[in-house]
């Protein structure tokens, strides 16, 4: 019997994952014991921490994609087509390409994030955001003719992708515009929704001084509830109004509808966040931003995860159990200008301390774009 | 568990999640509810007895009651 292990999403989690399993099952897979399926609804792997340089003109949208079957192993069966149901008492999913149902054994979820602005009236006519490959495009146009008044970066939905990309974005606009000589005539922003400017606490402490420091406005306990984008106002919850003459903003974030479709979540697949099994059904698991573990939605905390299930899943298949657990690690450069970065490391029981901004910092954040590649492939 | 004689529409069951989460769980939810309901918040972390009182009170919103229980929490807010 072959044992068929299927991962739905060519995401960070998905394609490292799938590597992982070539890897690890090798002599399984060559043997014909074990079948390893990845199905992704796009041709390309993206990787999306390449889009918060778009804006600033520092990199291309191209820069951030690559052809799945470049990166991934030969021995995975790749399929490109985008999954409509699963069915986890039948085990089995359902496709848009094609009228055959795929049957697994085990199953991995890794479809990431969506971006959902309509939650929000006003939000996908008025603002801009560098969250999606168009939308970092379409920001460079604006922030490119944009030489005074007033940038707004309103952090309206949580949990979001990459949490440090919203300071990342305000400390390089901050130095951008400096080193253009246009910072005096350019008001920078930052609205948030709870109490302090981060939703981690020692983050956040570190992060407000140099806000201050550099001039950047903030306002807490900003729920955006509304966008004008004719009088170019952004209402809050609070009953506070922010005016603005660009309007920068991380949108609301959703899972895919397949997943509360087949009972696993509300769009985030409910999981141990130490196993990241699913709690709704057997054989199955989810990693990355679909995993709702607490931890920051993180292509580094999905690359941790993806090792984690893989070694998960390969006891699984041998008939071991299975002992590999997640521990909540998160690492993450934080860029504090276009030319030095801070970095952070934390996990479930040991909180962040973020080191001192330094250009060394910055080169390894870009180093590590760089390398990223390596990283999918896994060969890092 | 906490028995009580607060009337409530909705619930949030933020238990387990690490702040600020149950804080955004609720945010959330009293996005979408009317003026006039009242939303119960389960949250088992503590930073929520603080942070929950002073979103309530930024936002014009009511804490009618909160319990504390020995397992979690429980807050009562009625949405402006
Ligand atoms: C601007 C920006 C900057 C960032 N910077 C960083 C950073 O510096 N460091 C960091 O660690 N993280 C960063 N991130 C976050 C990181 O990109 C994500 O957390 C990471 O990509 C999550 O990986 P994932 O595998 O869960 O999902 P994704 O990488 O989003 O992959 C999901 C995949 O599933 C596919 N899919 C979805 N639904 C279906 C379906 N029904 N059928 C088939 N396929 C489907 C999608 O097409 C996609 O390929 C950043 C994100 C953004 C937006």
């Amino acid at each position: 019997m072959t044992e068929h292990i299927v991962i739905v999403g060519g995401g960070t989690g998905g394609t490292v994952l799938a590597n992982d399993l070539a890897g690890r099952l090798d002599d399984e897979i060559d043997a014909g014991d074990v079948r390893v399926t990845l199905i992704n609804d796009d041709p390309d792997h993206v990787y999306k921490p390449v889009w918060l340089y778009v804006p600033f003109g520092q990199r291309e949208p191209a820069d951030g994609r690559r052809p799945l079957d470049e990166l991934v192993d030969d021995r995975v069966d790749l399929r490109i087509d985008r999954v409509t149901e699963i069915d986890t008492d039948a085990k089995r999913l359902r496709l848009q390409g094609s009228p055959r149902s795929v049957g697994y054994d085990y199953l991995t979820v890794a479809t990431g994030s969506t971006l959902a602005p309509e939650e929000i009236p006003g939000l996908a006519e008025g603002g801009h955001n560098f969250y999606s490959e168009s939308g970092a495009t379409e920001l460079r146009e604006e922030l490119l003719s944009f030489t005074e008044g007033t940038l707004v970066l309103s952090v309206v939905g949580t949990p979001h992708m990459c949490p440090a990309a919203p300071l990342e974005f305000v400390f390089m606009a901050d130095s951008w515009f400096r080193e253009r000589g246009l910072r005096e005539d350019v008001d920078i922003v930052y609205t948030y929704p709870i109490q302090r400017v981060h939703g981690n606490p020692n983050i956040g402490e570190w992060a407000r001084p140099l806000m201050d420091e550099r001039d950047i406005q903030v306002e807490t306990f900003f729920n955006a509830e509304s966008v004008d984008p004719e009088e170019q106002t952004l209402t809050s919850m609070e009953g506070t109004e922010v005016d603005y003459d660009l309007l920068v903003d991380i949108p609301p974030h959703s899972g895919v509808d397949l997943i509360e479709e087949a009972g696993l979540g509300d769009g985030w697949v409910d999981v141990d966040k130490h196993t990241l099994e699913a709690e709704a059904a057997e054989d199955v698991y989810a990693l990355g931003d679909t995993a709702d573990t607490g931890v920051p939605n993180a292509g580094s905390v999905a690359h941790y995860q993806a090792g984690v299930v893989g070694q998960r899943l390969a006891s699984e298949v041998r008939g071991q159990p299975p002992t590999a657990v997640y521990d909540g690690k998160t690492l993450c450069f934080i860029e504090t200008g276009m030319d030095a970065a801070s970095f952070v490391e934390f996990d479930y029981e040991n909180p962040p301390s973020p080191a001192p901004p330094s250009e060394k910092l910055h080169w390894s954040k870009l180093a590590y774009n760089e390398s990223y590649w390596l990283t999918a492939r896994g060969l890092l | 568990m906490t028995d009580t004689d607060v009337e409530y529409d909705e619930t949030v069951d933020a238990r387990g999640a690490a702040c600020p989460g149950p804080l955004m769980d609720l945010i959330g939810k009293m996005r979408d509810v009317d003026s006039g309901t009242v939303v119960r918040l389960q949250s088992d972390n503590d930073q929520s007895l603080t942070d929950v009182p002073e979103w309530v009170d930024e936002a014009g919103n009511e804490l009618v009651a909160v319990e504390e229980g020995d397992e979690h929490n429980e807050f009562y807010v009625e949405k402006a």
